[in-house]
């Protein structure tokens, strides 16, 4: 090893000792004593576990709850991603030239991304209320939001897309900017149409931003857990149709303790985030123009 | 022709600020409703016939009411401390790892990247519950310390200062070593200067999404007066139940701080979150 090759392994591993360790300590080790507790019964206050092998496993694969909240989850992911993405991609070819206002549009599409979740969940329930709500009144109708268990899942994905939509939009919006002008030029010289020119060189050439935002959008919609904390009560009987994988996770393991069972609950959470991943990472061969 | 064709444009011209106009209507609503609620009395919010849009004389005893009732100071000053040091850590550590990872040669750096590869793509709730065993057995429950550990350090900041580092040209680097600068020195006095718009980017998403974190607050922090402001927010629901010009009253004291500097450094916030979400 040459003077210079000892350097750089001593700065190397320096620079990146810190962080390193911090990852070992925060996430590598707790990745492996999660799976570890997935296999044992936690007693009062975490003591006192004791091993009972694959029966959280077992309980967890016939336990009606977990696969509803699964489907609960789905269901959101399903409604949430397709919305906030199209939405966002409109807005963001919309805001994509030279107009007026354009700064005013992109400021206020991002605004709720900056608000606290807890805020933005208390604010749509109360637009929500079915005796008070500005919704309602607005619609001259007595729908049940939140708790008419057929509903409140398409409302609380309401909430996630107009959460989501400008965060989505500003990264389509920076995708758009390296796709060269002269295309459009050229077609436009041809005499395509708007949407023409959306369809056949805006959708391919961005296809590996809208591709990189689904896959993270959606793995964001399968962590779901602010908006159903905030937004629906325990006593609310609308919760079992709407309660989520980590909202399920949450309960298991921190109001009712039973660690054991939540740390299954999250191991299921990650194989379904990784096979879904796997999906798309395969299915994107099919619609992805890398240049 | 061109008549028509103009004209065409200019109807599309119009249909589309039209569409965004109403977008932003929609985005908006929430907010109008909020401030406007937070204003009227109870009886006011919960009149049915007639239906009360705006409030007869713009009352402030929700705000006075909550800001007697919650410790805002307190909340603000732990949500500051939490974003402060979140930041700062998360910076510091990733742009150091991101230096070596992007431009330095040393042993294992594939693997230890692989680590940080994997951190990156698994679900943040599976290291929740250790994380709060951990907490807890050091007796550290409500601190300050305990709502930034978890940010303590950053895959995902190391891999964006990773890219900002190997996006540089190298003759820089060439000629600071000529000039006698050690690895150190180039690091600090050459290279570092030149990632600052991704450190800036790192900075705002840290601050941003510790600002807006929700779940691991709740868990470690549950004394009302360690809290920061997103859970204090979600815990006062369960307290106010119903009083709805009081929770959006608080609601706003929560929020205008932040959307305050947002309106103030909007793009740096949007192009921070650009480049950093970006690469995610």
């Amino acid at each position: 090893m040459t003077s210079w090759e000892k350097k750089q392994f001593f700065w190397g591993w320096l620079f990146i000792l810190p962080t390193m360790l911090g990852l070992i300590i925060l996430n590598i080790v707790p990745m492996f004593q999660t799976l570890y507790q997935s296999f044992f019964r936690t007693g009062d206050f975490g003591k006192g576990n004791v091993f009972i092998g694959l029966e959280n496993y077992e309980k967890l694969i016939h336990d009606p709850e977990v696969w509803q909240s699964l489907f609960n989850t789905f269901k959101y992911a399903i409604v949430e991603v397709p919305l906030s993405i199209i939405i966002a991609l409109v807005l963001a070819v919309f805001l994509n030239r030279k107009m007026r206002g354009r700064s005013i549009y992109r400021t206020i599409y991002f605004l709720p991304m900056v608000v606290a979740p807890a805020a933005v969940a208390m604010v749509w329930r109360w637009l929500y209320n079915s005796q008070f709500g500005l919704l309602n009144h607005m619609m001259h109708v007595k729908i049940e939001w939140i708790s008419n268990p057929h509903i409140a899942w398409i409302s609380i994905a309401i909430i996630g897309v107009w959460s989501a939509i400008g965060y989505n939009m500003v990264l389509f919006l920076a995708g758009l900017q390296e796709i060269p002008r002269d295309y459009y030029e050229a077609a436009d010289i041809d005499g395509a149409s708007g949407p023409r020119m959306f369809f056949n060189i805006t959708i391919p050439l961005l296809s590996p931003t809208i591709f990189f935002v689904m896959v993270t959008s959606i793995i964001g919609a399968f962590q779901v857990f602010d908006l159903i904390y905030m937004v629906m009560d325990e006593t609310n009987t609308a919760l079992p149709k709407t309660q989520t994988i980590v909202y399920l996770f949450y309960r298991y393991s921190f109001a009712y303790n039973n660690k054991g069972y939540g740390s299954a609950i999250v191991m299921l959470l990650l194989c379904v985030i990784i096979l879904i991943t796997v999906f798309q990472m395969i299915g994107q061969k099919k619609w992805v123009h890398y240049n | 022709m061109g008549n028509g064709i103009q004209a065409k444009r200019k109807f599309e011209k119009i249909i589309i600020h039209i569409i965004l106009i109403l977008m932003s209507v929609i985005m908006l609503v929430p907010f109008f409703w909020m401030i406007l609620t937070a204003f009227k009395t109870v009886g006011e919010a919960t009149s049915v016939n007639p239906f009360v849009i705006f409030p007869k004389t713009w009352n402030t005893d929700a705000f006075v009411t909550v800001w007697k009732n919650m410790s805002f100071v307190l909340l603000y000053k732990n949500t500051l401390l939490l974003i402060f040091w979140r930041v700062v850590c998360a910076v510091l550590t990733a742009t150091m790892a991101g230096y070596a990872f992007g431009r330095l040669s040393f042993p294992g750096k594939n693997f230890f990247f692989s680590i940080i590869l994997l951190q990156m793509m698994i679900p943040s709730q599976i290291f929740i519950i250790p994380q709060y065993l951990m907490i807890s057995k050091m007796h550290l429950t409500n601190t300050v310390f305990a709502l930034v550990f978890p940010g303590l350090v950053t895959a995902f900041g190391t891999f964006l200062l990773r890219q900002a580092f190997m996006g540089l040209p190298s003759d820089l680097e060439e000629a600071a070593r000529l000039d006698g600068c050690n690895i150190f020195q180039t690091f600090l006095f050459v290279m570092a200067p030149l990632t600052k718009s991704a450190m800036v980017a790192l900075g705002i998403f840290t601050a941003l999404f510790g600002y807006k974190e929700l779940m691991w607050p709740l868990i470690v922090n549950t004394n009302a007066g360690k809290m920061p402001l997103s859970a204090a927010l979600a815990t006062m629901q369960g307290q106010y139940g119903s009083n709805y010009p009081q929770l959006m009253a608080a609601s706003l004291i929560a929020c205008i701080p932040m959307i305050i500097l947002y309106l103030i450094f909007q793009k740096q916030f949007i192009e921070g979150i650009a480049t950093s979400g970006g690469k995610l």
